[in-house]
């Protein structure tokens, strides 16, 4: 234990420390992957905690984020209301699209969720008179929460309470005794209802609790580019969010993030490189699905095991 | 007698929307494998087709060489990748999402980023009279073509030996194992046949909707509702589903042009709220 809490007051000096050594670009990079981070773990309390993979998640995190830009650049609302909306909403929405995709299971669940996700991509696509259609929404500009957070150093900190916080939240849900009971629905439905559990309400409440988390990564994300688009909302995005919880390990928080960050790197790399990051990130779905099908943790460990064995 | 002419118009496109969600619905049904590479199918069935129009001038040439080679595709994907993730769906999910941007990407960079419109074969090019208003042959030739391809699929399901083993390995591919069939040949045979189907659908498709970037997920997205509206797993339900999806979506887009989405999306709720596994699936 002590020697947990020693990395963890490491990570964050590091973390502290990063708009001191870190050029601008680096650092905008760095808030980016700490989104990211937030948006992967959310996912992954869903698939890797309770066994749901949707297929939909951009639908939270670009509704959240499409609430604070509509919010700010439409209604000039303050950020005081705008983050908690857009946080909120994009849980409500969760709870929607919760009724509907946990009538089914497996595949059922991965197309409807994709599919639901697919309408409110649609509708920020089409209703070009409220949300500017495939041009978005310039102009969301940072918020002022007591000081400003206009500028890279401060945002970056920002965002780095927000996740930070979020984490430990997240951390302290997996573990919880409700965290044990996702777990235990994720082996076996019909045990946890044997034992007197009521599953549909578990699985409803991580449903709503991941869309929460992924909202507030959205606002965070359209803050950041002070931009919103129906690019946020793409299916593609939510492949993407999907392969860096796999790529990481399903079912450890800390995977996710490591895959969140992988993921990020590898497409700044990449397209500073070539135009074709799509058949990149196509090929690295397939290669770590061939090689490393229980993420970069799993492969850690296996090398781990093996060498005690030894 | 407008109302024939959209009603004609939700069919043809239903009937399209059939051609892809019965391959899905079929490889669904047999493997358990939800096939995300299906749209990328039809997109590049299309491009191909496109370019055997335009080097041998010929669209029935482009309607058998294009399923042809994307059948390989097909065959190619599920022998060497799926096959080991069998009951695996996030892998599965994961390595046909792959395959959807490596196809989408590729056929960017072969065939370019401007959408493309097949040209219709010369004898379908013209119009005939529907109680005095004009009527393309050709999406009449498109609800023709899907019948047959409906009831070849059906003659083939229901009265051929290898049609018997594919009910033998949907009902219970274990089963079907220990009974001497060779389910492995199968699920190769089966993933061919339904990728040769969309790519079907994107070469008869091509001359009414096109092809272009995005278009794979567009049409992934319609063949899913059609799926989860008829149910996964069942010819009969991709033919329904589909003509449904077609007439509702021809039918929306007449009567709330802003939100056509809406009259395909909103029936799938309800749909899914009342029957879970589609009109005609199986749970």
């Amino acid at each position: 234990m002590r020697r947990y809490s020693l990395v963890i007051l490491l990570a964050i000096a590091i973390f502290a420390a990063l708009p001191y050594v870190l050029p601008t670009y680096y650092l905008s990079l760095t808030t980016k992957i700490l989104i990211f981070v937030l948006f992967a773990m959310s996912l992954d309390l869903l698939i890797g905690y309770t066994g749901l993979a949707s297929l939909g998640h951009a639908a939270f995190f670009g509704f959240g984020g499409y609430v604070v830009g509509l919010l700010v650049v439409r209604g000039q609302v303050s950020e005081w209301i705008a983050l908690p909306a857009g946080v909120a909403l994009a849980t409500a929405l969760g709870a929607l699209f919760a009724v509907l995709a946990l009538r089914a299971r497996g595949s059922y669940f991965l197309m409807i969720t994709l599919a639901l996700a697919q309408v409110v991509w649609g509708i920020a696509f089409g209703w070009r008179t409220l949300t500017g259609g495939d041009d978005g929404l310039p102009g969301v500009k940072r918020p002022t929460f007591i000081v400003s957070l206009a500028d890279e150093n401060s945002f970056y900190y920002f965002v780095l309470l927000m996740v930070g916080l979020s984490a430990l939240a997240l951390v302290a849900i997996v573990r919880s005794p409700f965290g044990h009971a996702l777990r235990g629905i994720r082996e076996s439905e019909t045990r946890m209802l044997a034992l007197g559990f009521n599953v549909w309400r578990h699985q409803f409440a991580a449903f709503v609790i991941s869309a929460a988390f992924a909202g507030l990564a959205g606002c965070l994300f359209v803050y950041n580019t002070r931009f919103v688009s129906p690019d946020v909302l793409h299916v593609v995005r939510s492949a993407e969010v999907l392969i860096m919880v796999i790529l990481g390990g399903v079912g450890t928080l800390l995977g996710p993030a490591i895959g969140a960050a992988v993921i990020i790197l590898l497409e700044d790399f990449v397209s500073s490189l070539t135009q074709r990051w799509l058949l990149i990130l196509g090929i690295v779905y397939v290669v770590t699905t061939l090689f490393a099908p229980r993420g970069l943790v799993g492969l850690y460990r296996d090398y781990f095991s093996r060498n005690r064995k030894r | 007698m407008i109302w024939v002419i959209h009603t004609l118009n939700g069919i043809s496109f239903g009937i399209l929307l059939f051609l892809l969600a019965a391959g899905l619905s079929l490889i669904y049904g047999l493997m358990k494998i939800l096939n995300l590479t299906h749209g990328s199918y039809y997109l590049v069935g299309a491009y191909i087709g496109s370019t055997v129009i335009a080097t041998t001038g010929s669209f029935i040439l482009a309607l058998i060489i294009a399923p042809i080679v994307v059948a390989a595709l097909g065959a190619v994907m599920e022998r060497f990748f799926l096959r080991q993730f069998h009951l695996d769906e996030l892998p599965q999910t994961l390595l046909t999402f792959g395959f959807l941007f490596i196809f989408a990407d590729l056929s960017l960079w072969i065939w370019g980023g401007d959408p493309i419109m097949l040209p219709k074969p010369a004898l379908f090019s013209r119009s005939i009279d529907i109680g005095g208003l004009g009527y393309p042959t050709y999406r009449l030739l498109l609800i023709g073509v899907g019948l047959l391809v409906a009831l070849i699929l059906w003659w083939f399901q229901e009265r051929t030996r290898v049609g018997a083993m594919l009910r033998a390995g949907v009902d219970d591919a274990e089963i079907a194992r220990a009974m001497g069939i060779d389910v492995s040949l199968l699920f190769t045979l089966v993933f061919a046949v339904g990728a040769l189907l969309a790519a079907l659908g994107g070469v008869l498709g091509g001359p009414i909707i096109g092809a272009g970037p995005g278009t794979d997920f567009d049409v992934m997205l319609l063949a899913f509702v059609v799926v989860i509206v008829g149910g996964l797993g069942s010819l009969r339900g991709a033919l329904v589903g589909g003509l449904v999806v077609g007439l509702l979506d021809n039918f929306g887009k007449i009567f709330f042009p802003e939100f056509a989405l809406f009259t395909i999306f909103v029936p799938m709720a309800v749909i899914l709220s009342f029957r879970p596994t589609g009109l005609f699936g199986r749970a």
